[in-house]
Order: C-alpha cells, then sequence, then structure tokens
C-alpha cells in the first residue's frame, strides 16, 4: 500500500506552513550544531541525529493540545525542541552542563521536561512502548481527555514489550497514538533484513487497533494522519497506530561508518523528498512567503540555534554535590 | 567573516584520524548538509558535513595526512568574495587546546568516615496500644486498603489481584471495595505491565504491582531498574515512580530452582530503589502503608511461607513503621545476629537454643535493606564483638557480605572474631525434599556459626 499523501488541496493556512516550515529547520540547524559540537568533542558518547525526520514529529505535534503527552526513544532532540521545549536547556544537556534539562545529569537520551508533558528520552530501545500506555493508562484514570503520543522505531517495533503494550492498551482502550518512526534503518539493519512483514502498521490489527501508513517526509500528511489518530483516541475508542515511512540522512549515532546503503541513496532521498525543502516550495509556489521571508526564518533559526551553541558551552559543570542529589524524592 | 572548519571527532575516543580525500576543492560553495571531506580512523570511514554555508576559501591539511589531531583547523570556510589566501595552517601534531570549563565549587558529601553510630531506639508504637493477632496477609491487605481508602491515587494491579482474590489471597475483598478501575487484573506479561505502571506514576499515579512472585518479576526487571529506578535522577529531579512493587519473594517449599530465589542483595544494590523485606505481620502493615506513601519506586520482598505466620499487631488508626530503622528482637551481650524476612525465623530460633546453653545473643532484624539500618548493627556489634548474618539468598555478593564490609570498614578494632554470613547454598534450588532442606540455611548452621565466631 502506498503510503497516504496529503489531500491535494491541504486544509492549512500560509502561517501554519510557515510555522512547519521554521519548527522544522530549527530542528535540522540544531542537529547540524549538535553534530558539530560533538566533533569538536564538547558532546560525548552517544548522540543519535534526527535530521531527515523533521516532518515526523512536526506533522505529528500540529495535532496536540495543551496537556497532551509525549515519550520516545533517544533520538530525541527532535522531539523536545518540537513540544516547545527551550534549544539552550536542550543543548546544554548535550554538552553535560548545569543549564541542561537534567542539570547535565542525563545527556543526549535522557531528558525529560514536566512542564511541556515530554516524558523523555529513554535510552532501552522499545522501553519507552509500555511507558507511554502507562502515561495513558494515567490519563484515563483521572477521567480528563488527553492522548500520549508514543513514539519508537522500525526496530524496536520487533522488541516483546511493544506487544504486550498493545495488548492492554487495546484491552483497556487506553488513549495512546503509537507512532512508528520507520526510517527503515535499525541501526545498520535494513528492515527487510530484521522484520517478516513488512507493514508493521498492520501488526495492530491482531489487537483490535487501527493503523495506517504516513508519508513521513510529507509534513501534511503527517499532520492530517495525527487528527485522526487524535479524534479516535480523544474519543474513547483506544489506541492507534501511525507507521510513518521516514529516513535519516544521518548515522545511527554519530559514530556510524555508513556501510550498509549507499551515499546515492541517500543523497537521492535528500535532493528528492527533503521534507524542509517541500514545505520551502509549498510556501514559494503558493506565495505564502517570499525568498527574503524565507531568509528572515533561516536567518532567525541560525540566530537560536548560535545562542544555544554558546549557552551550552558557557553554562558551567554541574557542582560536584550534583552527583548526589535527586537519587530519592 | 572567514571560520575554521576543524578536524572532528567521530567518536567518543576518536584523538586523531586520517584526512583521506576532500569532496571539495577550494572556490566551491558548499551549504550545511554538503560533504566536505571523508575522514578515517582505525575504526570505520566517514563522511564529514559542512555545517555552515560558504566559500571553502583554502584547504590547509592536503588529502592523505595521516595523525591530524581532532580540532586541528583544516580547512578556512570564507564568506562570498572574501580572501583568506594569507591563512596558514597551523602544525598538524598540535596538541588540542583545553579550555577549561568552569564548575560550580561545591563539596561532594565526604566519605563515610568511622562514626559513632546513633541507633533510633524508639519503640514502633506508644506503650499500652492495643494488640491484634493477625496473619502477615490479614496485614498486608489491611494495608493496602488502608492507604486506598485515603489516597484515591493509588491502585494495585498484577495478575490474578481482583477476580480471583489474589494468587496467594492477599488482595482478599479489595475488588469488592474498590471496584475494578482501582483492582486490575492484568494479562500474564510482566514486562508490559510493569512498564505500564511505571508510565502510570510517571503520569501522578501511585500504583501497587503484585508479582504473582519476584520469579517473574526478572521479565520486568528492565523497567524496575532502569525506567522505575533511574528517571528521578536522569530527569535533575523532575520526574520519578512512585510507586510499590511487591509479591512473595524466596524459596516456598518444593517448587523447584526457578520459583525459589531471594532478590534480596539484587533490588539492594540499585540506587534509587528502596527495598523492604519483612518478617512480622506488624512490620508487613507499617512498611507496606510507608512504602505507599513513599515518592520512591519501593521493592516489597514477602514470603510465601509467612503469609499465613500469626504475629501481634497494633491496633491503631495509622500505624506505619519507617525505612531504614532496624528492630531489636532480642537483647544480648554475646553475640548479635542480624537477618531479615524469614531468615529472621532461622535466627529467633537460634537465639533461643543458644540461650539453653548460655550464650546471650542479640538478634536484629534489619526490615529494610535500602536503606540499610547501619547504626543499630554497628552498635550492637561494639557491646557484642561477635557477629553472624542470616540469609537465604546466595553468598557471592549477599547482604552479609555487605554487613561484613562495613561492620569490618566501622568497627574493626571491636570485632573478636571474623564475620560469619550463613546463607543459602550456592547452588540451584533442588526439588527433593532433603535436598531442598540442604540448599536452605538452617537454625543449626547459625547455631554452629555463633559458636565458632564465640570459640566455644
Amino acid at each position: 500500500m502506498a503510503a497516504k499523501r496529503a489531500a491535494k488541496k491541504p486544509n492549512v493556512s500560509g502561517e501554519e506552513l510557515k510555522q512547519y516550515y521554521r519548527d522544522m529547520l530549527l530542528i535540522r540547524r540544531f542537529e547540524e550544531k549538535a553534530g558539530q559540537l560533538y566533533g569538536m568533542g564538547l558532546i560525548g558518547g552517544f548522540c543519535h541525529l534526527y535530521i531527515g525526520q523533521e516532518a515526523v514529529v512536526v506533522g505529528l505535534e500540529a495535532a496536540t493540545e495543551e496537556g497532551d503527552k509525549r515519550i520516545t526513544s533517544y533520538r530525541d532532540h527532535g522531539h523536545m525542541l518540537a513540544c516547545g521545549m527551550d534549544a539552550n536547556g536542550v543543548m546544554a544537556e548535550l554538552t553535560g552542563r548545569e543549564g541542561g534539562y537534567s542539570k547535565g545529569k542525563g545527556g543526549s537520551m535522557h531528558m525529560f521536561s514536566k512542564e511541556k508533558h515530554f516524558y523523555g528520552g529513554h535510552g532501552i530501545v522499545g522501553a519507552q512502548v509500555p511507558l507511554g500506555a502507562g502515561l495513558a493508562f494515567a490519563d484515563k484514570y483521572k477521567g480528563n481527555s488527553r492522548v500520549t503520543f508514543t513514539y519508537f522505531g522500525d526496530g524496536a517495533a520487533n522488541q516483546g514489550q511493544v506487544y504486550e503494550t498493545f495488548n492492554m492498551a487495546a484491552l483497556w482502550d487506553l488513549p495512546v497514538i503509537f507512532v512508528i518512526e520507520n526510517n527503515q534503518y535499525a541501526m545498520g539493519t535494513a528492515q527487510a533484513r530484521s522484520t517478516s512483514s513488512q507493514d508493521i502498521y498492520k501488526r495492530g490489527e491482531a489487537f483490535g487497533i487501527p493503523g495506517e501508513m504516513v508519508d513521513g517526509m510529507d509534513v501534511l500528511a503527517v499532520k492530517d494522519a495525527s487528527e485522526r489518530a487524535v479524534k479516535h483516541c480523544r474519543s474513547g475508542k483506544g489506541p492507534y497506530i501511525l507507521e510513518v515511512k521516514t529516513y535519516r540522512y544521518r548515522g545511527h549515532s554519530m559514530s556510524d561508518p555508513a556501510k550498509y546503503r549507499t551515499r546515492e541513496e541517500v543523497q537521492k532521498m535528500r535532493e528528492e523528498r527533503d521534507p524542509i525543502e517541500n514545505v520551502r516550495q509549498m510556501l514559494l509556489t503558493g506565495k505564502h512567503a517570499s525568498e527574503d521571508d524565507l531568509k528572515a526564518i533561516d536567518k532567525e533559526i541560525k540566530a537560536i540555534v548560535n545562542a544555544s551553541a554558546d549557552f551550552a558551552k558557557e553554562s558551567p559543570l554541574p557542582g560536584e554535590a550534583e552527583l548526589w542529589t535527586d537519587i530519592y524524592a | 567573516m572567514a571560520t575554521e572548519i576543524l578536524m572532528p571527532a567521530l567518536s567518543p575516543t576518536m584523538e586523531e584520524g586520517t584526512l583521506a580525500k576532500w569532496l571539495v576543492k577550494e572556490g566551491d560553495t558548499v551549504q550545511s548538509g554538503d560533504i566536505l571531506a571523508e575522514i578515517e580512523t582505525d575504526k570505520a570511514t566517514m563522511e564529514f558535513e559542512a555545517v555552515d554555508e560558504g566559500v571553502i576559501g583554502k584547504i590547509l591539511i592536503a588529502e592523505g595526512t595521516e595523525g591530524v589531531a581532532v580540532n586541528t583547523a583544516i580547512a578556512i570556510l570564507a564568506e562570498d568574495g572574501e580572501d583568506v589566501s594569507a591563512v596558514e595552517a597551523t602544525p598538524v601534531a598540535a596538541t588540542t587546546e583545553v579550555t577549561p570549563i568552569p564548575t560550580t565549587v561545591a563539596a561532594a558529601p565526604a566519605q563515610a568516615a568511622p562514626t559513632a553510630p546513633a541507633p533510633d531506639l524508639s519503640p514502633d508504637w506508644p506503650d499500652g496500644t492495643p494488640m491484634k493477632t493477625q496473619t502477615v496477609r490479614e496485614a498486608l491487605r489491611d494495608a493496602m486498603a488502608e492507604e486506598m481508602r485515603g489516597d484515591e491515587d493509588v491502585y494495585l494491579m498484577g495478575e490474578e489481584v481482583a477476580e480471583y482474590q489474589g494468587a496467594y489471597k492477599i488482595s482478599q475483598g479489595l475488588l469488592d471495595e474498590f471496584g475494578s478501575k482501582r483492582v486490575i487484573d492484568t494479562p500474564i506479561t510482566e514486562h508490559g505491565f510493569a512498564g505500564i505502571a511505571v508510565g502510570a506514576a510517571f503520569g501522578g499515579l501511585k500504583p501497587i504491582v503484585e508479582f504473582m512472585t519476584f520469579n517473574f518479576a526478572m521479565q520486568a526487571i528492565d523497567q524496575i531498574i532502569n525506567s522505575a529506578a533511574k528517571t528521578l535522577y536522569m530527569s535533575g529531579g523532575q520526574m520519578g515512580a512512585p510507586m510499590v512493587f511487591r509479591g512473595p519473594n524466596g524459596a516456598a517449599a518444593r517448587v523447584g530452582a526457578q520459583h525459589s530465589q531471594d532478590y534480596a542483595a539484587w533490588y539492594a544494590q540499585i540506587p534509587g530503589l528502596k527495598v523492604a523485606m519483612p518478617y512480622s505481620a506488624s512490620d508487613a502493615k507499617g512498611l507496606l502503608k510507608s512504602a505507599i506513601r513513599d515518592p520512591n519506586p519501593v521493592i516489597f520482598l514477602e514470603n510465601e511461607i509467612m503469609y499465613g505466620r500469626s504475629f501481634e499487631v497494633p491496633d491503631m488508626d495509622d500505624f506505619t513503621i519507617p525505612f531504614g530503622k532496624a528492630r531489636i528482637w532480642r537483647e544480648g551481650t554475646d553475640v548479635t545476629i542480624v537477618s531479615f524476612g524469614i531468615g529472621m525465623h532461622y535466627a529467633l530460633e537460634a537465639a533461643d537454643k543458644l540461650a539453653e546453653d548460655g550464650v546471650s545473643a542479640e538478634v536484629i532484624d534489619l526490615r529494610t535493606l535500602r536503606p540499610i539500618d547501619y547504626d543499630t548493627v554497628i552498635a550492637s556489634v561494639m557491646k557484642t564483638n561477635r557477629c553472624v548474618t542470616v540469609e537465604e539468598g546466595w553468598p557471592v555478593g549477599s547482604i552479609g557480605n555487605h554487613l561484613s564490609a562495613t561492620i569490618m570498614e566501622r568497627a574493626f578494632d571491636y570485632l573478636d572474631a571474623p564475620v560469619i554470613n550463613c546463607t543459602g547454598k550456592d547452588v540451584p534450588m533442588p526439588y527433593a525434599a532433603n535436598l531442598e532442606k540442604l540448599a536452605l540455611t538452617t537454625t543449626d548452621e547459625v547455631v554452629a556459626a555463633v559458636k565458632q565466631v564465640t570459640y566455644r
């Protein structure tokens, strides 16, 4: 089945389109800067960049309301920026500084914001899936109409706990949207080599969970799908699965020799399907923005990202006493 | 303004690499994301992309150069029309300049220097409190019911906790009183429902997760440790998991290797968890109520054999036992026997036998294993000068090992004999009745250990 594309005449204003452009560009520029700081040795350990996948989280966030929750894996910088977390705090966490969201104690893979209802940032592949269903369980228990966006990858989709969770989420009608970000590679293993049936969105069928495949390089298609999923969940009908086909341009993590795919494959995707370039063209051809308008946005984003890098370099290391705090509440 | 393009580190351990190939030349215009060069490390060849846009003004390090230190300038990126031909390459082997990063100076807690113990000897309930006889089973049920009455956010989930009334009848009557919203039967899927409960705790509820036995919690241990125990720390204090994981732990009777394991030492090792392992009904009740109120994840280790045993429980409206406060069951002068959970059965029985032989044993029930009440143990050892520990778990890395080390550090000069650890044997649990008995620790072994440390 071909992934659903957005309706021919998108039900979206020029202002909204500009916002998506801005949000996606912020993620891309932020990630490029993170890659640079990693190269300079300012960011340590593991660092998983989201470049190429920006339309997924920006499209999904477009259908959220205040109080909705989100949780994801270790490839989490984009999700944090998209839900409104501060670029300075995210970048300073990457550099392990006091000004980071976790005071430097979490790092790239472990960041949280109670204020923005962002529940991490989890480093164990698939572990966030039951956690996300648990957040939805809490909302249902309290009787509110919030939904939880639970993101995981095509690699995590093979973890057993995902299906344990599908079963209980369906059994208890939990308001959770399972977003499978299928970037087609589980680290270095192509989906065809790891996954017996390729259509992951169908894997909810055994549990009675509706699912659909979405073109993750098209922010409007993602937004449309997100709206359908949110409507389903908020009306009390239980979980919903979105398999969003996307592509990461960079390696699994910074130290990825990229021997499992050709440079041409990556280049082709970048040239033909880039989600940011697509919206840029829509803005220009639809006369929603001029080249100058877009340049102004680029400049504004660059300033935010550069400021975050400066903040992340200047913020002090956490005090040594921080070693012993936050172990017990 | 021209910017330097620096040799990147492509892994946390990379210090230098080979600039294998330039994919751009001087005068080329580049956009962010364009591949500039291939860098070779001992692990791999990797592509290096541009971050900023501009014109390659000058290439400072020729392709094929080996041993280029990370952060060496390898090219100059100019803005349109800018002349950067005068820029010179710095030597390849230049040591990377290390900019000191400021840090907030604050003292870490001093390493525990030997300090005089200050045990909390206050009574667990006021003198004159009326008492009633209860089984451990009833005490646990009452603790949950009382806390659920007091806090709408507390709920119970697990296999057979609702309609079946509990696999071991601990949740008897709870479904009737609290309904299916708060007493929830789960499918047999420990990993999944433990994760859902941790998520519910992140979301503001206070789950009680019953594992039919802690043997099955091994399927869920990733969620318990990586998600429940560590999130408060990893989030810089923003969110944690106020919840209880409870159920029978340790050997039952004749159920073989996979159903007979004591996890006390496993969980006691994990910062971020609290661990309780009560022996008596009053402690089961008082500690479980404290556990449910605790804002941290608590591992609550019960024992199937103890469920039916009766004890005196204070008849009070709101009775709790704090974590980290051991109980001295009997005072003595010749030796300190330290135990917890069902181990207390052997410890107390041994103390009775020893009394007949004229040995006065002080018996301490730790009650909680994280935190551990070291002070009560140390103060007692300083008085008796001898110590035997008793537990059912395996010997390597046992709670007894840890106590021995702590006693050595804090009370070495008071010891008149080495500390002996009575533990389960270093074997999987056998099924045959005679072998099972041998695999567990016994009262006779405790008596023998005490005689050894008292040189009798």
